[in-house]
């Protein structure tokens, strides 16, 4: 039976965060920043979860239950603060909300 | 207790439909114009990953995906993405910048250096699992003993972020 090495579940993992590293540099909307580091907190989860699975220890397991409940936490705290950008400036791209830049 | 699924179908099977399928919704997501699009997109990585994760034998964290991440987190980004009512001259327009050369080559870079060091870890999976391994019960009593400050913590967390995200969303207060 074939079984899928742990490599290529890190592989996986490291081109999701890959994909969300790149939509946090690339794009300038900040819906799409904040989906790509949700995307991110996943691929590191899953790097939890496939090293748990080879080590037979759950730990990672716990650590995943944090990561989830502290990126829930993020996302509420995030979009409310997009949602102040956008009453004051009516735009929520990233390139230009830049006061703090100067 | 072997893994679930691994007795059934070869486990190949199984993930490797389900990476070119987290794969291309996080590409959709990239690329998509439409904030609502990539937010579709990204529901159907998180599914995939929740696949991944049955495939792993992590049942709990698997129904918490769905439920948390697909369900709550994404009706969230929805819901903001329609408040907004963006129009078609907010989306953002395609452009072949230095700035997006440079973001895409070094995420680029990122994996194929993080996939030279993945090479050189031992190989296989072990076949059999501690009984219980992944399920409610064995996670559940985890969380209760060994990380039960880091789970109180987290209570904290969550009642500071709705206060803090009412305190400042909202207009007047």
């Amino acid at each position: 039976m074939a079984t899928v090495p742990l490599a290529h579940y890190l592989a996986l993992a490291s081109a999701l965060f890959a994909v969300g590293l790149a939509a946090v540099l690339v794009r300038r909307s900040a819906l799409v920043v904040f989906m790509g580091v949700e995307l991110m907190l996943n691929a590191a989860n899953l790097t939890f979860l496939s090293f748990s699975r080879a080590h037979g220890a759950q730990e990672g397991h716990a650590i995943a239950f944090f990561v989830i409940a502290v990126a829930a936490a993020e996302a509420a705290i995030g979009l409310a603060i997009m949602i102040a950008v956008f009453r004051s400036r009516k735009t929520v791209n990233v390139d230009e909300v830049d006061a703090l830049k100067y | 207790m072997t893994p679930l699924l691994g007795v059934l179908v070869s486990e190949a099977w199984v993930f490797y439909p389900l990476a070119v399928l987290t794969v291309g919704g996080a590409l959709a997501m990239l690329l998509s114009r439409n904030p609502i699009y990539a937010a579709m997109s990204l529901v159907l990585t998180f599914f995939g990953l929740a696949g991944l994760y049955v495939l792993l034998s992590a049942e709990l964290i698997a129904a918490l995906q769905i439920i948390v991440y697909a369900g709550a987190i994404m009706v969230l980004f929805l819901f903001v993405v329609m408040l907004l009512n963006l129009g078609d001259a907010d989306l953002e327009m395609p452009r072949l910048s230095v700035g997006t050369i440079v973001g895409g080559g070094s995420a680029l870079a990122f994996w194929c250096v993080s996939w030279m060091v993945f090479q050189h870890l031992p190989e296989a999976m072990p076949a059999t699992l501690p009984e219980g391994f992944g399920q409610v019960a064995s996670v559940g009593r985890l969380l209760f003993t060994q990380f039960i400050l880091p789970f109180e913590a987290t209570s904290i967390l969550l009642l500071a972020a709705i206060v803090g995200a009412v305190v400042v969303a909202k207009a007047k207060i």
